[in-house]
């Protein structure tokens, strides 16, 4: 198991922050969970606990955007979403500044706290703000990378972190590129989309798959936008069946910029779509959620196998 | 203020009011009420006290004024046209398609605007995040927030007031529009806050009660303001909705009515100040 991604966005911000006096870090009253103190310890001067005040936070990061800075927004992917949205939609969207919403504890990860802390919905709210990039981070490398991005590539961003630890999908020295999606694993048969910790998952059903000779390709749609709708495309032509996953809503996320991508290039293949089925969560081992909200490989390999029938 | 300039602004202020009318006659569309009722502040502000003009407006040593009260668009723009950062000529597209000059400010697209403000309530902590920045990186500059009392209704208002206590931000200045009427009726009627000064004094603010209709008042208070270090301060600015124009005066059926014929005779006929 790899490192946990919070862990790894509290280490990364930190070493980043050494390198560009503009990064200003706001947190609301969750910096030990969100491990944005990490770099509020080293740069006291930068970082703002804006208490639980999550809507006035987003603004005041806009306000620091204005001024040039680069501001990391964090609390609970959820809060940061919902409280935070007339701030996005109006300062990030509409105005374009630079701010970088850092979505933290998403999907099912803070699984004990229950549906009202879960971030099911984010990915789909998000995705409709015109000119907002949205990313989900599926290991160790890619969050270090996100981070790097986001300082380096000036215009909104939201990021999706992870509460949890996920194993490294991604071989040392990987390039990513906004826009773009990655294969992480080859296969003919059927090609499974996915992001954040379901990509290692998918990885998981694609050896399951493997035994029962179906051949699975696993795709890490890390940026879901602007999305890479080549990638999807191509995915679709070569292996005639494709699954989406994600830990989020069925409706609007990944599954829905996939389908859209599809329904768009007249592409007409077989699509099963693992996630939240219009559904809330509820409390419980992160595991156990996974498992009872069809989000874990089995359920993944078994829609693989649906859209391999279907064929 | 000296009583030359007093008379200056006084006339500016009477134009403004002059130009509204017959814009928002014209496009029969638009805010009057809470124009006119902010006239003097953004005056006072854009042609004394801000530091704030077309050629300085990249720098970030300007002063900065940030509307959250957004529905008082076109006489900011009025200001905004005044100053030159666009000819006044462009008025006449205020609200139409293909313009500039948007129903609610649009930072992106108008010059001079500091900020996209509209959604009540939000253009506030962009404020206070401006003027914590420019006191991060020792700046010597004021950011001006203009609220309506209708829009402190909003929770993120006071989200911001605790904020803006913790860290000290002096070098924010709020200026409330306390006109006393909000869109469905008066603050009273509708949401009312009780002692707004106590309010804000709870919050940790430096209170300044003034007329918002004497230019000399809000100078004062404006420098009266920054002569306080280490906490914000707002002014109370008592002003009348709708101020100038009789029949529009404390109506808040005149928040976003549209001037009719008949009305634009009456109000040019009271506005008919000299020129």
């Amino acid at each position: 198991m790899g490192k946990a991604i919070r862990d790894v966005y509290g280490e990364t911000i930190r070493k980043y922050g050494a390198t560009n006096e503009n990064i200003v870090v706001l947190d609301a009253d969750v910096s030990g969970s969100t491990k944005s103190a990490v770099f509020g310890k080293e740069y006291p001067d930068r970082f703002y606990n804006c208490g639980i005040s999550e809507y006035a936070m987003m603004g005041m990061a806009a306000g620091m955007a204005k001024s040039g800075k680069i501001p990391f927004v964090n609390t609970f992917a959820v809060f940061l979403t919902t409280l935070g949205s007339l701030a996005a939609r109006t300062f990030m969207s509409y105005s374009g500044l630079n701010i970088k919403m850092m979505g933290g504890y998403g999907g099912l990860s803070d699984a004990f706290d229950g549906a009202t802390h879960h971030a099911l919905e984010d990915i789909a709210m998000m995705r409709t703000l015109p000119g907002v990039s949205v990313m989900v981070a599926s290991d160790a490398a890619i969050t270090d990378w996100m981070v790097k991005t986001a300082i380096e590539t000036d215009g909104p961003m939201y990021i999706r972190l992870s509460r949890d630890a996920a194993p490294d999908c991604h071989p040392e020295g990987a390039q990513f590129e906004m826009g773009k999606g990655m294969v992480v694993r080859e296969g003919s048969d059927v090609t499974i989309i996915a992001c954040g910790l379901m990509v290692s998952t998918a990885v998981a059903a694609a050896e399951k798959l493997a035994e029962k000779g179906i051949q699975a390709r696993v795709v890490d749609m890390y940026c879901i936008k602007p999305i890479d709708a080549e990638l999807i495309e191509a995915c679709a032509k070569e292996t005639g069946a494709v699954v989406t996953a994600e830990e989020h809503s069925v409706i609007g996320g990944l599954g829905g910029a996939v389908a859209e991508v599809l329904a768009k290039a007249g592409c007409a293949v077989p699509t099963e779509m693992v996630g939240m089925q219009d559904r809330h969560g509820e409390s419980g081992p992160y595991a156990a959620l996974l498992k009872k909200y069809g989000l874990d490989a089995d359920a993944v390999a078994a829609a693989a196998e649906r859209a391999v029938s279907r064929k | 203020m000296t009583s030359e300039k007093k008379k200056e602004l006084d006339a500016l202020c009477l134009k403004f009011r002059r130009s509204l009318i017959e814009i928002l006659h014209d496009i029969q569309t638009g805010h009057p009420g809470g124009s006119l009722s902010v006239c003097e502040i953004l005056t006072t502000l854009y042609f004394d006290e801000a530091n704030i003009t077309p050629e300085n407006a990249e720098e970030r040593s300007r002063d900065k004024i940030i509307l959250c009260k957004g529905h008082a668009a076109p006489m900011l723009y009025l200001e905004l046209a005044e100053k030159g950062f666009f000819p006044m000529e462009e008025m006449k597209t205020l609200r139409q398609i293909d313009s500039r000059l948007q129903g609610h400010p649009c930072s992106k697209e108008t010059p001079g605007v500091e900020a996209s403000t509209g959604p009540l309530g939000a253009g506030y902590p962009l404020a206070l995040g401006v003027a914590l920045s420019d006191m991060h990186d020792k700046i010597d500059a004021y950011t001006y927030a203009i609220l309506g009392d209708g829009e402190i209704n909003e929770g993120v208002v006071w989200e911001t007031c605790m904020n803006a206590s913790k860290f000290k931000a002096d070098r924010l200045i709020t200026i409330l529009d306390w006109n006393g009427v909000q869109l469905d009726g008066t603050t009273e009627e509708i949401m009312p806050v009780g002692d707004v000064e106590l309010k804000f004094k709870a919050f940790g603010y430096n209170t300044i009660v003034c007329d918002g209709h004497d230019c000399a008042a809000l100078s004062a208070a404006i420098k009266a303001a920054k002569s306080v270090k280490g906490i914000p301060s707002i002014i109370l600015a008592k002003t009348v909705k709708g101020k100038g124009v009789s029949f529009m005066e404390g109506k808040n059926t005149w928040h976003g009515a549209p001037v009719q014929d008949e009305h634009y005779e009456t109000a040019m006929k009271e506005l008919g100040g000299a020129q």
